[in-house]
């Protein structure tokens, strides 16, 4: 009851400074339009690279790391450590997982995997005509590959049907198509480390979205990699595999590490520098929206300290005339809370224009992501922080001069 | 029947150095009194008057009104209390100058909330035709002249039906004319609803033709 008096008090002292209460409610708007805006767009950044490298990078990628660092049978000959060698040359490893049947086997029990794909890869030089460029091929199940990684709607040209159905077909990143300039149905001369020349079928052109795959990487059935590379059929020196949880990973990947006896890497880890960028673009985005807001609050701050203070004989009146010092703090708290409620919607809208403005403005990536315009994330839960901030900071703005407006002692005033 | 009673008032100010500003004042007000406090400038009268409006709450000795002991009572208690049953007017006019006359005379009433809204206004629009200035109802409160706006003041006083008026020096800022007005308004209330006022005066004239005349004297009051 009394909240509806103090309510319609509030709105006439607004009305009858529409100049100061407007200012004080674009300083809003335009905390709030800025904090949508940037988190619109950052967030965008985020969700685009999060979800390219996650459909791209398996949750777990299980190979056996070439180690240069290994004891010597001198040094364990000589226990005290009386003789070091230093720089040891690699030595002849292969660099197959030995036991690879039995690892698929025993993460395709695995309740927490929700997908396993092995396969078989080696560098390679591209041949065509005089261009040689270096790459990957890998020899993968197909269909354990489209399981992680959804190659199916990643196809420009052809299908992955296309590679089951044909042998020695190859499945190529569109990056490494374009510098090559070659398109499905042309075939390509591949060189092996060890030297042999091998021609493959281009049956299809695949784009992750990642240069770094997309410029390297082609596909072709396992069988097809053993064979160029002369080895048999037990011949697998990856595993990927993707987890029903994906928050999982860094935990069973050490897991593995210990049960396999293979480097087990999470993607985590081997994406780190890109997860660095996304804190890092949150930090940034959170240390300019407090700066905005709380240059914003300190605007409310002021000119709420200002009406107080020219409004002193009016409250000293109606102190006199009854009204107690929650009323009198009321009217003024409304007043800040009208200003933010007004200027924090405007925000948003403006901020939802900004969007939209930025959504627009091309973006050229040079093939390294699949998209042509800025990204934005429009998620409503960033509204209602937007508007919950923006009356936040403008509660805690008003609060502390309205309660001084309430401690007003209306004799003082009233005696000059 | 006694509306006010002040027992033993005194009050001391401290700065610039402590200085007794009311002295043992004790004294009592009877319902329908229309009574003026005179007394040289700077002896004391706003003070006093301040402290029985209880909004001066540090003060020694006890005020009572309506046979309710104020003394000690919380500031919002107090608040409430004034809204309920003092109305006042001061020698500047203090209305809020945003609202609209008949607004400003409403609110006190909208803070009280005994009456609906419609039957609010429709008193206040009878208090302003009582005080003649119905015809300015509508109008911003600081478009008014001095006069008018003092009659408002008064229109706002009486709008809760308060057991005291009380006035510091209500006709200090106006001419001749007006200050006749505003006597023969209190001096209506007070003789034909039997309203009860306190009024703090320099005016002599006035003074002379209210009921009872109380003179202070450096903090003192001469029964
Ligand atoms: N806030 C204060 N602090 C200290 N002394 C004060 C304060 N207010 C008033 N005084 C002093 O107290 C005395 C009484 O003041 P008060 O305003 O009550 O006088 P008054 O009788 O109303 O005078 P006037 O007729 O001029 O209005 C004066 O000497 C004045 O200077
Ligand atoms: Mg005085």
């Amino acid at each position: 009851m009394n909240l509806k008096l103090t309510t319609s008090i509030a709105k006439t002292h607004l009305l009858s400074r529409k100049k100061q209460s407007s200012i004080a409610a674009l300083g809003v708007t335009f905390g709030i339009a800025m904090f949508i805006a940037m988190t619109a767009f950052m967030t965008g950044v985020n969700h685009l690279l999060e979800e390219t490298m996650l459909s791209a990078s398996p949750h777990i990628h299980i190979y056996n790391d070439i180690k240069t660092e290994r004891p010597s049978i001198v040094e364990e000959l000589f226990l005290e450590k009386k003789i070091i060698i230093h720089h040891q040359r690699p030595k002849l490893e292969k660099k197959n997982l030995r036991n690879a049947s039995q690892i698929i086997h025993r993460l395709q029990e695995d309740k927490r995997v929700f997908g396993v794909s092995p396969s078989v890869s080696s560098q390679v030089f591209y041949n065509y005509g005089n261009l040689q460029l270096s790459g990957f091929v890998s020899g993968v199940n197909i269909e354990d590959e489209d399981r992680l990684f959804s190659l199916n709607t990643k196809m420009k040209e052809g299908s992955i049907e296309d590679l089951m159905m044909n042998s020695n077909a190859v499945l190529m990143g569109a990056g490494l198509a374009k510098k090559l300039n070659v398109h499905k149905g042309d075939r390509i001369n591949i060189t092996t480390p060890s030297g042999e020349i091998f021609t493959l079928n281009i049956v299809g052109i695949f784009q992750i979205g990642i240069g770094q795959i997309d410029d390297v990487r082609s596909y072709a059935n396992i069988g097809t990699v053993q064979r160029i590379l002369q080895k048999n059929k037990n011949y697998i020196t990856d595993i990927n595999l993707k987890l029903k949880d994906l928050y999982q990973s860094k935990k069973i990947a050490a897991e593995y590490a210990k049960t396999f006896n293979y480097k087990a890497e999470d993607w985590e880890t081997a994406n780190a520098t890109i997860l660095i960028s996304f804190t890092l673009r949150n930090v940034i985005t959170g240390a300019t929206v407090i700066t905005i807001l709380l240059v914003a609050g300190f605007g409310i701050y002021n000119i709420m300290n200002m009406t107080i203070y020219e409004k002193m004989k009016d409250i000293a009146i109606l102190k006199a005339t009854g009204f107690t010092s929650k009323d009198v703090m009321l009217i003024f708290l409304t007043q800040s809370l009208i200003i933010g409620l007004i200027g924090g919607i405007l925000g948003l809208c403006l901020g939802f224009l900004m969007s939209l403005g930025i959504e627009k403005i091309p973006f050229n990536t040079g093939g390294f992501l699949a998209i042509d315009h800025m990204p934005v994330n429009f998620a409503i839960k960033f509204y209602i922080y937007g508007i919950s901030f923006g009356l936040i900071t403008t509660f805690v703005a008003g609060f502390f001069p309205s309660k001084k407006a309430g401690r007003i002692d209306p004799v003082d005033i009233i005696r000059g | 029947m006694i509306v006010l009673k002040t027992s033993q008032v005194t009050k001391y100010f401290f700065s610039p150095e402590k200085f007794k500003v009311l002295d043992s004042v004790s004294f009592e007000v009877r319902r329908g009194e229309f009574l003026s406090l005179v007394g040289k400038s700077g002896c004391g009268k706003s003070t006093l008057l301040y402290v029985l409006s209880t909004m001066d709450t540090s003060y020694e000795g006890t005020v009572e009104i309506n046979q309710q002991l104020l003394t000690g009572k919380s500031k919002d208690d107090l608040s409430e209390f004034r809204n309920n049953h003092i109305g006042f007017v001061f020698q500047f006019h203090y209305l809020l100058p945003e609202f609209t006359v008949l607004q400003n005379v409403m609110l006190p009433a909208l803070k009280l909330a005994k009456y609906s809204k419609d039957e609010i206004e429709s008193r206040a629009i009878e208090k302003l035709k009582l005080l003649g200035v119905y015809s300015q109802a509508n109008k911003q409160a600081n478009k008014l002249s001095g006069g008018e706006q003092q009659r408002v003041a008064i229109a706002r006083a009486i709008i809760n039906d308060p057991t005291i008026i009380m006035a510091d020096e209500p006709t200090g800022n106006l001419d001749s004319a007006n200050s006749k007005i505003v006597f023969e308004l209190f001096d209506e209330l007070s003789t034909n609803f039997n309203q009860t006022i306190i009024a703090v005066t320099h005016d002599k004239d006035f003074a002379s033709k209210t009921n009872r005349i109380i003179e202070m004297e450096d903090g003192r009051i001469n029964l």
